[in-house]
């Protein structure tokens, strides 16, 4: 073997710009954690939060800890778990349009909301009923598309696909059929349920949607072999050594799981799957090794500051964050595409 | 340890579909193989058969004295080295995709690349003249460079066992031989054995030094070059009228093709 002086240094300069990415990252998280504290009705400057946060008393600290603090937690755990649902997803099916909402995840999601609210259970059973139902509904749709796409013992990526984009006509169809026969009122919540919003009060479903999505990030960064080894095909990646069957199913299930979750936690909230993963693709490359824990922070950045802007552009109203997700990320991303030249790369 | 890979009464195939039948052969360390054969006659199923993705009907494919089987997807990622036809072009750049041949050889939870993993990387990509290239994404090089990636990364792996489908279809005769060379090469001087399909008969009677003739999932003649590439086999194997000719410098089995025109003509 000749000796290669370079190889050390390319290999530093290497991690030593994964590193640098993921501490701009970090940075940036913090950036919008107390740009999601200083923005909302009550004017709070950004000197005094420190101040209130200590004191633990008056209308300020209920404000900033009651209301901000919970929102802005819950948006980086949902747009995180969105987008590293979305990049897992992405990566297994080896396609650059994937994310939970192809799946059927969320047209299951809703769905089940859409039914809990038509038969009145939230009234019956009380407030968590609604985030139950979306789990359920969700669940439904992954186990369809999990065994559905299972042909004769072996998981085939391609049917699975089809099989999520058709539960997920089906189940917007079933929605339009529930809406119509339903009540003026139940319309309105499952249209405002649909919308996605951050504005959750319950403390254990919060914490839950943290546990989880931290859960995922973790589990899956165990999986980066077989994510880097299956861009380059299946038939590929078993020759380098990854039981491909395993790693997808396995992959499947909790990116799938942990999408389920954010949705029923948030609501339909869509495109931080699908566009934050590309953005880490093309900004830093794609290599699991850094595209896993770059959308998890990227897609949590992103939500909170939609979140911000959701809550303040026709204040004292809020817009529904999903508004904010699509033109915000779709607008940035046909930017991004056209100014850099570069095409999805997807691997 | 001489008889290297052991293939036994082996059978495999798809389901009710295709059958490879009673493949027997033995391949000594250090031999340049070649299977060769009409379309349809097997030859991938074989190769797919040995390398482990269909599993045996009936019968064994033994590396080393193990079971090919019987090895997990890691082990047999450490001794057998694929280089498939058809390269996925990806946006990832050469060294990085070379490097993916240090994957099978990772600790468990390893994160990174060691600077060992690099070293081998950059010594192949040197010898297989794509180093220049190593920053580059594998969807902007040329079909050749792909292919010299694809060996590039098989040769990472440091393989017992390297296995080539077609390494020169769709190729210019530049990169055609600038690739056998290089297999040859490392057949030679790294005591590489080498399994390969091989499409183009001159340059499987050029290059290997021993030869699997398939026909309708069974072996239809095996042995040394000049035995396979005889022209009654030939004929027989493949359905169509040749020659065969020694190839003026080398001296191997060289094969010609001649029109139905021409046949006709002389026939008169």
């Amino acid at each position: 073997m000749n000796t290669d002086p370079g190889a050390e240094k390319i290999r530093s300069r290497k991690f030593s710009r994964w590193f640098l990415f993921l501490v701009v990252l970090f940075v940036l998280s913090g950036v919008a954690f107390l740009i999601g504290l200083n923005t909302g009705e009550m004017d709070i400057s950004l000197w005094e939060i420190p101040g209130i946060l200590r004191s633990g008393e008056g209308l300020e600290y209920t404000v900033l800890y009651q209301i901000r603090l919970p929102r802005i937690i819950l948006g980086l755990a949902v747009g995180g778990g969105l987008s590293l649902s979305g990049a897992i997803l992405q990566g297994i099916y080896r396609n650059p349009l994937v994310e939970p909402f192809t799946l059927g995840i969320s047209g299951g999601a809703a769905l089940g909301v859409a039914l809990a609210i038509v038969f009145a259970l939230p009234l019956a059973f009380g407030s968590y009923v609604l985030p139950a139902a979306g789990f359920s509904g969700a669940l439904l749709a992954i186990f369809l598309v999990y065994n559905l796409g299972i042909r004769q013992g072996q998981i085939n990526v391609n049917n699975m696909l089809l099989i999520g984009v058709m539960v997920s006509f089906v189940s917007s169809a079933l929605m339009m059929l529930l809406m119509s026969l339903t009540t003026a009122e139940n319309l309105h919540s499952i249209v405002f349920w649909m919308m996605g919003s951050l504005d959750e009060p319950d403390r254990t479903l919060i914490r839950f949607t943290v546990i989880i999505s931290v859960a995922s990030l973790i589990v899956s960064l165990f999986f980066f072999r077989s994510l880097n080894a299956l861009r380059l095909g299946e038939t590929d990646a078993r020759h380098l050594g990854i039981n491909t069957e395993l790693s997808i199913r396995v992959m499947f299930v909790i990116a799938s799981l942990l999408a389920g979750v954010c949705v029923a936690a948030a609501g339909v909230i869509g495109f931080v799957g699908l566009v934050i993963p590309h953005l880490v693709r093309i900004l830093a490359g794609s290599d699991y090794r850094m595209l896993l824990p770059g959308s998890f922070l990227g897609g949590g950045i992103f939500l909170v500051l939609c979140d911000a802007i959701a809550r303040t552009i026709i204040a004292p109203n809020e817009l529904p964050i999903g508004v904010i997700t699509g033109i915000v990320g779709g607008v940035m991303f046909i930017l991004f595409l056209s100014r850099s030249g570069t095409s999805l790369k997807m691997s | 340890m001489s008889e290297f890979l052991k293939v036994r009464n082996f059978s495999c195939g798809y389901r009710d579909k295709f059958v490879l039948e009673d493949i027997d052969f033995t391949l000594k360390k250090g031999t340049m193989f070649g299977i060769i054969g009409p379309n349809g006659s097997g030859k991938t199923t074989l190769f797919k058969g040995i390398n482990g993705e269909l599993k045996a009907r009936s019968g064994s494919v033994i590396l080393n004295d193990r079971k090919i089987g019987e090895m997990s997807y890691r082990e047999r990622a450490r001794s057998i080295a694929v280089v498939a036809q058809h390269i996925h072009a990806t946006d990832i750049t050469v060294e990085d995709y070379v490097l993916m041949g240090r994957l099978p050889h990772r600790e468990k939870y390893q994160l990174f690349e060691s600077t060992e993993d690099y070293h081998i990387a950059h010594h192949f990509m040197h010898l297989t003249h794509v180093y220049h290239l190593k920053d580059t994404y594998m969807s902007r090089i040329s079909g050749g460079e792909q292919q010299l990636a694809n060996i590039a990364r098989a040769l990472t792996q440091q393989p017992d066992l390297l296995l080539l489908d077609e390494p020169t279809s769709h190729l210019d005769i530049t990169h055609q031989v600038q690739i056998l060379n290089l297999i040859q090469k490392l057949n030679e001087e790294m005591k590489l054995t080498v399994l390969m399909i091989i499409h183009d008969l001159n340059l499987a009677g050029e290059y290997c030094n021993h030869l699997l003739m398939l026909n309708k999932g069974r072996i239809f003649k095996q042995g040394s070059p000049d035995e396979v590439l005889n022209y009654q086999v030939i004929e027989d194997g493949y359905d169509t009228v040749v020659v065969v000719r020694p190839n003026p410098v080398s001296g191997n089995p060289a094969v010609f093709l001649v029109s139905d025109k021409v046949l006709k003509q002389k026939d008169k």
